[in-house]
């Protein structure tokens, strides 16, 4: 069932499987990403939703043993088709973010640099988009007067945004997100959550989280996955005041297990 | 939902929160009855009584706005809970005042029983009944999550509506006939009107029953205009 017109979607998953070996993860998802809004994914550990979102770069492939079947069109063209779209364009079109804080260990221009010289940029095109990137990430004021400092010298929480300004840095369409705040503070939190709410109208975002109040809060559409199945996909009120289906009521008000 | 919450903790919050409603609910009905009794027996002291047990009620809303505020911030509840939680806020206030307009009643009954009788009470005992049926009807309908009888209760309001009119304007005949029973007909035309307001509270509380089940808000239907 399309929830959204062809228009307004970015990523359509079709029929999309997941294997580890024998062990199937994912079990014929069909989802549609929201262009330029905010999707978040929720359910238990072990449902599903970040092997989901990691078939969407194909970071998968990086790993022996693990195979993708199905389709994920963005803006058509199939992305799992290594043939059409080759990985490292892929992933710098579709950014990443993990759970836990991976600044590279160098300093912290050269962090946010790395992308932007991978794809050729050089003198003030790279200047400003370093400083560009660490601006819409909100670390700008707080590191403009340490640039040459580690990029391991900054908190968890700047760690973070400086991980988030790395991806933004080569300008990518969609932007996934893996639990990125669930190892910092409440405040870093916020932050993190103000930066994401920043990025509707001009990124794809996806953001997996167990954090079922973050979900309500950030995102625009959400998706509850259970057992590699995908149960509900709606807009974000609607499912955490009234969901469709029963498994769903069940997960967000706390009575499974 | 027959499935249990995994924290039993949340689940005996939420239970203790639908027994406090339950019972404040209860008093409130038991209200109506002892305030239409106390005017249609002239019982001064029974409507003295019932006024006094007003606190209760008043005590009890307190009680279930701590309890709904203790589960939000320590639940964070999400779905069915949060429709739940959230229309028993409402609901609570509706009850109040319900409570509030049985104590103008008994107001009312004490300023009438040294009055002569102006005619035999008939069309007020049974606005009476039909509200609370009302009110006992819709508690009934929040506790076993049942939208149908529900939007049968918003129904019943127009017969209270009817009954309401129709004493109005007897009332009002009567005082034009002899000027020497409006201190009378006034006060009667008000209990009338006390419980029309009732009937208006029942019928909210029937709306915020709607909703919870439904996730459908029904007030103002078509009604607002823009």
């Amino acid at each position: 069932m399309a929830l959204l017109p062809d228009d307004k979607v970015k990523i359509r998953v079709e029929e999309l499987s997941f294997f580890y070996g024998k062990t199937q993860a994912l079990k014929s998802n069909n989802l549609e990403i929201a262009d330029r809004r905010i999707t978040a994914l929720i359910g238990p550990s072990g449902c599903g939703k970040s092997t989901h979102i990691r078939t969407y770069n194909r970071m998968f492939e990086l790993y022996p043993g693990q195979r993708a079947t199905g389709r994920i069109r963005m803006d058509g063209l199939d992305v799992l088709d290594r043939g059409s779209v080759d990985g490292i364009t892929l992933r710098s079109r579709v950014g990443m973010v993990f759970q836990k804080p991976t600044p590279f260990p160098m300093s912290i221009w050269d962090n946010v640099a790395f992308g932007l010289k991978l794809k050729g940029c050089t003198g003030t095109e790279l200047e400003q988009g370093v400083t560009q990137a660490l601006q819409e990430a909100a670390l700008w004021d707080e590191v403009k007067d340490r640039l040459r400092a580690s990029g391991l010298s900054l908190s968890g929480g700047q760690q973070q945004r400086l991980c988030i300004a790395r991806a933004l840095a080569v300008r990518p369409e969609v932007l996934l997100l893996d639990e990125p705040a669930s190892a910092l503070d409440p405040i870093a939190t916020a932050r993190i959550e103000e930066l994401i709410r920043g990025m509707r109208g001009s990124l794809t975002v996806v953001l997996v989280t167990h954090n079922m109040q973050q979900a309500a809060r950030v995102s625009d559409y959400t998706a509850f996955f259970y057992m590699g199945e995908l149960v509900e996909h709606g807009p974000t009120d609607q499912l955490f005041t009234f969901p469709r289906e029963r498994r769903t009521e069940e997960y967000i008000t706390g009575k499974f297990g | 939902m027959s499935t249990l919450h995994t924290d039993r903790d949340y689940e005996s919050d939420l239970r203790k929160l639908r027994e406090q409603l339950l019972l404040m609910a209860g008093r409130v009905e038991e209200m109506i009855g002892e305030s239409v009794r106390a005017l249609v027996d002239r019982d001064a002291a029974l409507a003295r009584k019932t006024i006094d047990s007003d606190h209760k009620v008043n005590r009890a809303e307190l009680a279930v706005d701590e309890q709904c505020l203790l589960i939000l911030v320590k639940r964070h509840p999400m779905a069915s809970d949060l429709r739940f939680v959230t229309r028993a806020l409402k609901m609570v206030t509706d009850l109040e005042r319900i409570g509030d307009l049985a104590v103008n009643i008994c107001e009312r009954a004490i300023d009438l029983a040294p009055l002569p009788l102006l005619k035999p009470y008939e069309d007020i005992p049974r606005m009476s009944d039909v509200v609370q049926s009302m009110v006992r009807d819709a508690i009934d309908a929040f506790v076993s999550s049942d939208s149908d009888k529900a939007e049968e209760i918003m129904q019943r309001d127009d017969e209270v509506d009817e009954l309401y009119h129709q004493v109005f304007r007897e009332i009002l005949a009567l005082m034009i006939q002899d000027p020497r029973v409006v201190e009378c007909g006034v006060h009667l035309q008000s209990v009338a009107k006390y419980l029309e307001r009732i009937g208006d509270h029942a019928t909210n509380l029937a709306e915020q029953v709607i909703f919870m089940v439904r996730a459908k808000d029904v007030r103002h239907a078509g009604k607002l205009g823009g």
